[in-house]
């Protein structure tokens, strides 16, 4: 028997992991260079969270997945013309920088007003889902703090794995030190779940449900409110990028024996 | 003024490292502002924990029993709560083990705060706190100040000395309910120590990278050969293992996997950033996503077949050039 469940997908972009990037100061404080150039992602933890989802949601009739998004809406258009394939949602936006260096209580305030604006929204059957980490800021911080904004206070972060009970009971999977899990059961929903990269694999391109989901999504976009994240005092002195380079010995034609060797005295040093 | 620092205790009631790290220095903290250091500690039993810190000089205070033996987020947070309000701090350092990371960020909502996490560095200046963290997944450092106070802070393990002062410590015991909380913990799910190829505490990191599955000279994959060479090395030296993604990813790709890697073995842009004194990484390329997966290992050795690997030069202090196939059959005979 399964669950009715309303999950929430916090998750934004993030510039493509390939990418070199480079800070540089501005009025406002350090931005990437060329950032408004740079090709953006969806997160990679975000996607996880997202692909979860919408397989938990397959399984649970009656579910509804939102994807809530705090992101310069261009970018975020650009970005979902390819998302909105991969899986079933309803966009959320809120127009604002996506910057790693924006304040993580800032984009929680933001993200949990968004949420409490979503129409058909039972937040008692809410499960909210984000990535525990993020390609940008990297906190690991943002869905404690829109949980505890929401008053969800059954949390989970570094999930691997989240199996339904007949009973409608959560088991979960966290990552802990040392490669091992922590299982934990609870009762139901609400609850907050920071995923790792989960079990999925990326789903593959559907463009009937890009279809879809754009015809909902295109909207959203368009309606995006301008997000206000301008109430920290958070300060950088500098932004820097490591400065370290190694003087690389190249070791080339040299007996496969002598390689070895060297590199076991080096283990064993 | 006040700085708290907090810890929870292991399931044998001790310290881990990366918390007595943490003390050393939210102690420097506390002197170089001027203020108060008070040493907050939750777990199952915390006498053992309090005695091994005691002569740091601080307040103590603890929140323990059976249902603080195990991580949860909402007890966690309840007992922080509590300790903090018990001595409304300036200042919240933590060490940022996946125990307080779930937990302390809700902390700084509780309090009307704000939160810094992944700290690798904290100091004093002119008495007020300056933070360093990474942004953008390793890939720049900045250094930030803010107003907003309390400051809830969690550090990284490997930014400082452990804290080395035993003594005694008297222990203010607060008591809080945690009867509505809904989520119980029902165990660990640990590999055996044989099959445990992820050591956080392993001398060495051993990063296998996708060429162990490509085609090699006889035009053939040798998959189960790569294995049983990674294996052998990994029980020859307990080093941790590493992933590069492209690796882990080659499952969803169809392509032949080496069995024992997941994704919790994944290192660099988007996996983890261990710290390790020292790192070999095998048949690996690539630049900025891998470098980032080394940031933290200080003595960096690496076996590829590029001389001129963008990844290598530059970024690890030897690269060997040659197939790793036969130089780590070599090396797993040397060691025995």
């Amino acid at each position: 028997m399964g669950s009715e469940f309303h999950i929430v997908v916090c998750g934004s972009i993030v510039p493509d992991p390939l990418q070199t990037l480079a800070p540089q100061d501005g009025p406002a404080g350090p931005s990437l260079k060329n950032e408004m150039m740079l090709p953006a992602v969806l997160d990679p933890w975000a996607g996880h969270a997202l692909f979860e989802a919408a397989n938990l949601a397959a399984k649970n009739p009656g579910s509804q997945v939102w994807l809530v998004s705090l992101g310069p809406k261009a970018k975020l258009q650009q970005v979902m013309m390819s998302v909105s394939q991969k899986a079933p949602f309803q966009l959320v936006v809120a127009d604002g920088s996506a910057s790693g260096f924006t304040d993580a209580y800032e984009t929680a305030k933001v993200l949990a007003e968004t949420i409490e604006g979503i129409g058909g929204l039972d937040r008692s059957k809410m499960l909210l889902f984000g990535g525990w980490q993020s390609a940008s800021r990297g906190s690991g911080a943002v869905i404690q703090m829109v949980g505890e904004l929401l008053g969800v206070t059954e949390q989970f972060q570094g999930v691997d794995k989240l199996t339904v009970g007949g009973d409608g009971s959560l088991e979960v999977l966290e990552r802990v030190e040392g490669g091992a899990y922590q299982k934990s059961v609870v009762d139901g929903a609400p609850a907050a779940f920071g995923w790792a990269t989960g079990e999925l694999p990326e789903p593959p391109n559907n463009p009937q449900v890009g279809m879809q989901n754009m015809q909902k999504n295109m909207p959203a976009l368009m309606q995006a409110k301008p997000a206000d994240l301008s109430g920290t005092s958070l300060k950088f002195s500098s932004v820097e990028l490591p400065k370290q380079r190694r003087e690389t010995r190249i070791v080339k034609d040299v007996p496969v024996d002598e390689m070895a060797k060297e590199i076991v005295e080096w283990i064993k040093g | 003024m006040t700085v708290l620092f907090l810890a929870h205790t292991e399931c044998d009631n001790s310290l881990h490292k990366s918390a007595l790290e943490t003390l050393t220095a939210a102690k420097a903290l506390a002197d170089g502002m001027g203020s108060d250091l008070v040493v907050g500690l939750i777990g199952a039993d915390v006498a053992e924990a309090a005695g091994t810190i005691g002569g740091c000089d601080a307040k103590f205070y603890a929140v323990s029993g059976p249902e603080f033996a195990d991580g949860r987020y909402a007890s966690d947070l309840t007992a922080a709560e509590a300790i903090a309000k018990a001595c409304s701090p300036e200042v919240v350092v933590a060490p940022a083990t996946s125990r307080f990371s779930r937990a302390l960020p809700g902390l700084a909502i509780r309090l009307d705060g704000r939160v810094d996490t992944h700290l690798s560095g904290l100091a004093a200046e002119d008495g007020k706190p300056v933070a360093k963290r990474w942004f953008y997944r390793q890939r720049m450092e900045g250094t930030l100040t803010r107003d907003e106070r309390p400051w809830v802070l969690t550090l990284d393990s490997g930014c400082a000395e452990p804290f080395d002062g035993a003594g005694a410590a008297d222990v203010e015991a607060l008591s809080v309910d945690v009867s509505s909380v809904r989520t119980k913990v029902a165990g660990m799910e640990c590999a055996s120590e044989d099959q445990q190829t992820i050591r956080p505490d392993a001398d060495l990191l051993f990063v296998a990278g996708a060429g162990w599955t490509k085609k090699q000279a006889d035009g053939a994959t040798h998959v189960p050969e790569a294995e049983e060479t990674i294996r052998v090395f990994l029980d020859a030296t307990k080093a941790s293992l590493g992933s590069s993604k492209s690796l882990v990813d080659i499952s969803g790709e169809g392509g032949a996997v080496i069995s024992f890697l997941t994704h919790m073995h994944q290192v660099g842009q988007t996996g983890a950033t261990p710290r390790h004194p020292k790192g070999l990484s095998t048949c690996c390329h690539g630049e900025e996503p891998h470098v980032v997966g080394w940031r933290f290992i200080k003595e960096r050795r690496a076996i590829n077949l590029d001389a001129g690997c963008g990844w290598a030069q530059g970024k690890c202090d030897v690269l060997y050039v040659g197939d790793a196939f036969a130089i780590m059959k070599k090396v797993n005979e040397l060691l025995g």
